[in-house]
């Protein structure tokens, strides 16, 4: 599997050192191995999605039930919740975090994932969600936490977008 | 039936548990009731209500959360039944209020009006128990009967489309803002354990 098992861990292990207790996900290549180790974590609440707009709406229902929660999908899952985000997130103040597949940008050989490559960071911008990028994995322990902190302070949804460059192991 | 007969017939057991609630009709007639700490008005995310209160059921297994929920808003997140099927948490009560109609945007139908049948999309979606009611001693006795049974159950109340603004709304609009209700409800989901006493 080309996936990046080693950095999918680590990116695990930033969500689990920062009290992630429950995370909402729809299957996606490069999500595989999180998943799973979602799965075989015995502390880890999974849930799998029919559609990733559900999962704003459980990410809302544990934050205000006092646990800290991350959601797992693709861009083209963030593009179809978007209303979601918008009038759930956004308008009651939830410090949701999005850990965005970055598909459809440089390297891509997929032609189905590459309309959404090219959206995915002017939606983010034009809904006042700031993001940040995962490309390194000597780097995604500090942005995850910095990622937590921004979305805690400031009661609003965040974003990381896991790059290629991590996820990807030619 | 009037949906607001169908919240009062059930309201002893909206007051001691945890609730989540769509806009509209809904909401209103629910806060006309008296307000309480323990109720959630999610005012928009139209279809996530369900979603919502599964996520408060899943980390919160010692309260019981009671869902209510319209035809129209799960006719928009019709996946979220099979969701809420897998993970089937025995502390959730989910009340569709079926009136076949888009009430609160001009009362446009919906497709319960031509024969779909949310109960049997449950039951299809692999929700264990469903019931379909339409009196408000129907819904007292199904929503009791849920809860003795520990197990995840959706019902359908059929009700009236129908709606008067109660007394102090202004349409579907009462003087409880969103953030005010939403930051009262964590606080209370926060207390140690806020059904004692």
């Amino acid at each position: 599997m080309p996936v990046s098992i080693e950095n999918s861990r680590v990116i695990y292990d930033a969500l689990v050192a920062n009290g992630v207790r429950l995370v909402s996900a729809l299957p996606e290549t490069w999500l595989v191995h999180l998943i799973r180790m979602a799965e075989d974590d015995p502390a880890m609440i999974l849930v799998r999605l029919a559609k990733e707009e559900e999962g704003v709406g459980i990410s809302m229902g544990a934050h205000m039930a006092g646990v800290r929660s991350a959601m797992l999908m693709q861009n083209h899952g963030f593009l179809a919740s978007i209303n979601g985000i918008v009038s759930g997130a956004q308008l009651y103040r939830i410090p949701l975090l999005m850990l965005i597949s970055r598909r459809g940008v440089m390297g891509e050989r997929d032609p189905w994932q590459t309309e959404g490559g090219g959206v995915t960071e002017h939606v983010l911008e034009a809904l006042r969600i700031p993001y940040d990028v995962l490309d390194d994995k000597s780097t995604v322990r500090h942005r995850i936490d910095r990622a937590l902190t921004l979305a805690g302070s400031a009661l609003r949804p965040v974003a990381l977008l896991l790059d290629r460059e991590l996820m990807w192991e030619e | 039936m009037k949906r607001l007969e169908a919240l009062e017939s059930i309201r002893p057991v909206l007051e001691a548990n945890v609730v989540v609630t769509i806009m509209g009709a809904v909401a209103a007639e629910l806060q006309s009731l008296g307000h309480r700490p323990n109720w959630f008005y999610l005012q928009h995310a139209m279809g996530l209500a369900s979603s919502l209160g599964l996520g408060i059921a899943l980390v919160r297994p010692e309260l019981h959360v009671i869902v209510l929920d319209g035809d129209g808003s799960v006719l928009m997140n019709l996946g979220g039944l099979t969701t809420l099927a897998r993970y089937r948490p025995a502390n959730l009560v989910h009340v569709v209020f079926d009136n076949g109609s888009l009430l609160s945007v001009g009362g446009f139908p919906t497709a319960t009006s031509t024969g779909s049948d949310i109960a049997a999309m449950a039951s299809g979606a692999g929700v264990p128990r469903t019931a379909a009611v339409d009196s408000p001693d129907g819904l007292r006795a199904a929503v009791d009967a849920a809860i003795a049974s520990d197990t995840l159950t959706t019902i359908v109340a059929h009700v009236d489309a129908h709606y008067e603004p109660p007394r102090g709304t202004a349409g579907f609009v009462t003087d409880l803002t969103l953030l005010e209700n939403r930051f009262e409800f964590a606080r209370w989901l926060k207390g140690a354990n806020p059904l004692a006493g």
